[in-house]
């Protein structure tokens, strides 16, 4: 979708002849508000699902299938990124019947060893761009950024958008650079398909649910494929509340426009029981169709380890060990 | 010791008991003083046997306390009222649980006979218990809707001040310090204690079932050493909202007028001891308080908002 | 056949020990019945039987009577306030360190999920004896005594009669003050919920409690009635039907028997268009649906703005979807059992009449289990104010759906009944909450949020749901006086 057919189409939603940041505004302004208070508790309630036996195992499963495999460290180098890509492929060496991570997810210079190293799997790269985490670039250098990554065969963009210009109320500039973002996934073709966009919204920075929700409504109607809580670089990053938001918001997305859009919560997951109770969320709030690899994802790097280990107590019937997870 | 025969033939007899260190308790742990000095104390009465060295805090020291204090304030403050009315009865059952050697060490500070330490460490618990109990009521007593004259809802509650230091009773070393420390933390105030100078080993000793209670590192800290030292450093403190003179009574070479002229510079919320004029006295600890050391340091908030369709 | 679907994670039963009979708790033992017989309690899920229960007869209920008043002449008395407040702190954490199996007993013998009673009916009712042991020295604060000059004082021996939605919660509330303040109390459970209350009495022992302060005789609507018109009784505290209130109310006319009373509801959950949607759908449901709808402050008549009313509806309907009916031992059930045969056949009972009055019927599609007292959650729609589903209190998990225009009108539909318990409001407006508060004639408003208790928030109705406040320091003066004489 090309920046002028989202505003097109944007103008459609809004019901509105000229897509202006006051017209935005109003819109975003209008939604219906989130009670805090009353999130928490409903995200909490969730968390007392009690999931166990088969139900678990299938979950584990389903979680490992789910991951977007992260390294995103200064120090990375292409060793420590080949030998992630590896884990992704094989996660627990001792049982091959382990599912794969969905995606590997690392910086875009990178691309091109995971692209190399995942060679012959279905597991997708994932880079993250627009001068992420913090997002304070110019326009040109977030673009560059983006093609470079697409050029090389990243078959995901994982953006983050302008938190400033969020917080100051320039939602079209918000809209517009997701919307050209957007546009340079939908071009690429070194792999024959478009690169799906995910848009981060850095939800720590954002602060309140309300936020949250607006920053929700405002990046799917300028095209992003999956939206995302975190970049994992800033406290508090996902969260269960926030994440309910953001799963409630494609739900009326997809009642709204037939659109259906992912969620991807990163960053602060670090354990079988968060990823069991995230699950849960997504099939009570959004339901069956957003149980899948290509429509939710978990952003993490010790979490793989956490459900290998819960997965080798399943099998063997006893609680096991750091020594027989690898790391990566 | 007997250096007769027998002498030392029963004193190879008797078992070597292993003496507890006297610290601070500063930030949920138990450092010396940053300035390494210890002083004497001793059972009171004629005998006036040695009883253990004790920390001699220093400004630093009580400095530490008010960071500590000051860092873990927010957590205190924003728990809901039952909960710290939880906390506080556990460290009830806590000061239960080591009657005995709260009594040995209030006998020996005091120079009390067992009987009449043992009744004295029941009121201390007692008391410890009436103020715990206090935690989700002051609201109730102390707040309310205030009936305006105008279409709006206006509400006033108590809130705690914040950082409050307390000089604890020089003669009272259990039941006086419990009597001015629960009801500085009993309504989400944090506090920077300045024990006994004289008779400081109970407050080291609650100090330790603090530490092994629900109570949150910082919530209370405890100093001991000279009063007439660190009393000033607490008073003029800018980041201490509150200061209750208790010990100012009976404390060497100290005038709480002083301390409150201090006090004054950032309008600290003062306690003034119990007495007449410029005279300062201890009270008489055992009888049951009334709520005015809690209203001490609360502030009452009052808020407005309109009533309309 | 969803993609994930939960296996069961059923609690186990095995924390709790229930004997096969039980006799009743007076003078700090359990003692044989003189005259009275005995009935069985089952759990509403399965039938099956759990208990033998005894039926206490006028003797039963003269000797527990009377073991009160010795407890109340002698040893509790006499006993100061702070050493009664201990008391309730040890009652208060063994509930807390027993929660486990009260949970599961009171899941067993009541049919709500053991999600509900391990995270709400248990926790406040340890809280509620927390709470008030911190009063028992402390009544002189209270700011009960108005203008007497004496502080308050006990009134003696307490009758009190509780219902089976909340058997340990209500006991609770009726003990906790009742103790705190110095009376002593005689008190019955609800005939099909007698065990957790049962299972007190080992909790007064374990916590040494004096012989005869607390008494428990089982037994239904006549050991009810012998020991509130019982003339050794100072006090009556009820909660129950409107029509069982009523009569109390008559029989202690011309006495000088206290009584508070807090009895049925039919409150309004008012949803206006600028709520905040998802959190208000939540609301909705927690109002209605939580404990099976037997809640005496169910928001039972959702009361929607007519311009937002299709789309709350469309969401309510999609959220009931994922509620989970089941056994109630399993931790992912959301609604559990009716409580008897004879509160589902009332239950039935109005919503064939809700049909047959025009209303529009929905139920969630869900499997029923074939032994057991179950009921769908239901969804009346096009209700109108004279129906009698919009006037009768049903007990049960069924809503009935009216719709509004304006502020006015949603206070004008949600006074227009005899009941007066609670309401709830739901708007990002704050200052339309306060208006509507001021206006609602109900004697529990919740604001954004819908069935919270807790210990310091007084509870109770206006009108025919009652009169006497529970919890709070309010809760506190209907067990004192304040008089030079009684």
């Amino acid at each position: 979708m090309n920046p002028t057919t989202a505003t097109a189409t944007a103008r459609e939603v809004l019901g509105v002849g000229a897509l202006t940041n006051a017209s935005l505004t109003r819109w975003l302004h209008g939604l219906p508000g989130v009670d805090h208070v009353g999130a928490d508790a409903r995200a909490a309630g969730l968390a007392t699902r009690s999931i166990k036996s088969t139900s678990k195992a299938w979950a584990i499963d389903t979680a490992i299938s789910m991951i977007d495999l992260t390294t995103l460290e200064g120090a990375d180098t292409e060793r420590k990124v080949r030998s992630v890509c590896a884990k992704a492929m094989a996660p627990d060496p001792g049982d091959p019947a382990t599912p794969q991570v969905a995606a590997v997810c690392i910086y875009a210079d990178m691309v091109p060893v995971a692209v190399d190293a995942l060679k012959g799997s279905n597991i997708h790269v994932a880079a993250v761009t627009s001068a992420f985490p913090s997002g304070r670039a110019t326009m040109a250098v977030k673009l560059t950024d983006t093609r470079d990554a697409l050029r090389a065969g990243a078959h995901e963009i994982d953006m983050v958008i302008d938190r400033g210009a969020f917080l100051s109320g320039r939602y079209l500039q918000v809209f517009n650079e997701i919307a050209a973002i957007r546009q340079e996934c939908a071009l690429k073709g070194t792999h024959g398909a478009p690169a799906h966009l995910k848009v981060i919204f850095e939800t720590g920075e954002l602060v309140t649910y309300d936020n949250v929700r607006r920053a929700a409504w405002l990046a799917m109607l300028a095209g992003a494929n999956f939206i995302k809580t975190s970049t994992g670089k800033v406290s508090p990053a996902a969260t269960a509340p926030v994440t309910l938001v953001m799963l409630e918001a494609v739900r009326d997305w997809r009642t709204l426009t037939g659109t259906q859009v992912g969620v991807k919560p990163a960053g602060g997951i670090r354990t079988t029981k968060d990823a069991l109770k995230y699950l849960v969320m997504v099939n009570e709030v959004a339901g069956d169709d957003w149980i899948d690899p290509a429509w939710f994802r978990f952003g993490a790097s010790s979490l793989l380890n956490d459900l290998l280990l819960q997965r080798q107590k399943l099998t063997t019937g006893h609680y096991s060990g750091a020594d027989y997870v690898t790391i990566d | 010791m007997s250096t007769t025969v027998t002498g030392r033939r029963a004193a190879a007899d008797r078992r070597i008991e292993v003496r507890k260190t006297y610290k601070l308790y500063i930030g949920g742990t138990f450092p010396r003083s940053e300035s390494g000095r210890t002083y004497e104390i001793h059972a009171a009465g004629p005998s006036g046997r040695f009883l253990a060295n004790a920390a001699m805090g220093s400004r630093k020291d009580a400095r530490d306390a008010v960071v500590a204090a000051r860092g873990v304030l927010g957590k205190w403050a924003a728990a809901t009222a039952y909960n710290r009315g939880q906390v506080l009865y556990r460290v009830a059952e806590l000061m239960e649980g080591r009657r005995a050697q709260f009594v040995a060490e209030v006998a020996a500070a005091e120079g009390l006979t067992p009987a009449r330490a043992g009744k004295v460490v029941s009121q201390a618990i007692d008391r410890w218990v009436w103020y715990a109990g206090w935690s989700d009521k002051l609201a109730q007593v102390l707040g309310g809707v205030n009936p305006v004259a105008g279409p709006f809802f206006n509400i006033s509650a108590p809130e705690p001040t914040g950082v409050v230091a307390a000089l604890a009773p020089q003669r009272s070393s259990l039941l006086g310090l419990v009597s001015v420390l629960a009801p500085i933390v009993v309504s989400g105030n944090t506090a920077v204690v300045l024990t006994s100078e004289h008779r400081p080993l109970p407050a080291v000793t609650l100090s330790e079932v603090l530490a092994t209670s629900d109570v949150p590192a910082g919530v209370i800290n405890v100093i001991s050493g000279r009063t007439a030292e660190l009393a000033p450093w607490l008073a003029a403190h800018q980041d201490v909202n509150a200061i209750d003179l208790a010990g100012a009574a009976d404390a060497d070479n100290l005038s709480w007028a002083e301390l409150e002229r201090a006090s004054a510079d950032n309008l600290k919320r003062v306690l003034r001891p119990a007495g007449d004029d410029t005279g300062s006295v201890e009270p008489d600890w055992s009888r049951t308080p009334d709520l005015t050391r809690i209203k001490a340091c609360l502030e009452t908030k009052t808020v407005w908002h309109p009533k309309g369709h | 056949m969803a993609k994930f679907e939960y296996a069961p994670a059923l609690e186990s039963r095995t924390v709790v020990t229930i004997r096969p009979s039980y006799g009743l708790f007076i003078g700090g033992e359990f003692v044989e019945s003189t005259d009275g017989s005995s009935f069985k309690t089952i759990n509403p899920s399965s039938e099956e039987v759990l208990a033998e229960v005894t039926e206490a007869g006028v003797a039963d209920v003269e000797l527990a009577v009377r073991a009160a008043r010795t407890a109340f002449d002698g040893p509790w008395g006499r006993l100061p306030g702070a050493e009664r407040g201990k008391y309730l702190f040890r009652i208060a954490r063994i509930l807390a360190e027993r929660a486990r199996e009260f949970a599961v007993l009171e899941t067993l013998d009541n049919g709500k999920p053991i999600k509900e009673s391990r995270d709400v009916d248990i926790p406040l009712a340890a809280a509620h004896f927390f709470y008030h042991a911190g009063w028992a020295d402390k009544l002189e604060h209270a700011g009960l005594s108005g203008a007497s000059t004496h502080p308050p004082r006990p009134l003696g021996v307490v009758g009190q009669v509780i219902p089976w939605n909340f058997p340990l919660l209500m006991l609770s509330w009726k003990i906790a003050p009742a103790l705190a303040t110095g009376n002593t109390v005689v008190l019955k459970p609800a005939e099909t919920t007698p065990l957790t209350a049962l299972l007190f009495a080992e909790v007064c022992q374990q916590a040494d409690l004096p012989a005869g302060v607390v008494n428990i005789i089982t037994g239904a609507g006549d050991t009810g009635r012998h020991l509130v018109e019982h003339p050794g009784v100072d006090k009556v505290a009820f909660t129950g039907s409107t029509q069982v209130g009523k009569s109390i109310a008559r029989s202690i006319a011309g006495t000088r028997k206290r009584a508070t009373l807090e009895l049925g509801g039919k409150a309004a959950n008012i949803v206006f268009d600028d709520a905040a949607i998802d959190e208000a759908v939540e609301g909705i449901v927690n109002g209605i649906f939580f404990n099976q709808g037997h809640v005496c402050c169910a928001g039972s008549r959702l009361l929607v703005q007519e311009n937002v009313a299709d789309d709350v509806i469309m969401r309510l309907k999609g959220r009931l979807q994922t509620l989970r009916v089941g056994d109630p031992l399993d931790k992912n059930t959301d609604v559990g059992a009716i409580n008897s045969a004879t509160q589902l056949a009332r239950i039935s009972e109005l919503t064939e009449i809700g049909q047959a009055e025009g209303a529009t019927r929905w139920s969630a599609p869900c499997a029923l289990p074939e032994r057991g007292f179950w009921y769908a959650p239901t969804v009346f729609t096009n209700v109108s104010q004279s129906h009698r589903i919009a006037q009768e209190e049903i007990f049960g998990p069924v809503l009935s759906v009216l719709t509004f225009r304006t502020p006015q009108e949603a206070v004008a539909k949600a006074n227009n009944t005899r009941y007066g318990l609670s309401a709830g409001i739901w708007t990002e407006k704050g200052s339309r909450i306060l208006w509507m508060a001021d206006q609602l004639r109900a004697g529990v408003v919740w604001a954004n949020t819908f069935n919270r208790f807790d210990p310091t928030s007084p509870f109770g109705g206006y009108k025919e749901s009652g009169y006497g406040r529970e919890g709070g320091r309010h809760g506190l003066s209907a067990y004192v006086t304040t008089g030079a004489t009684r």
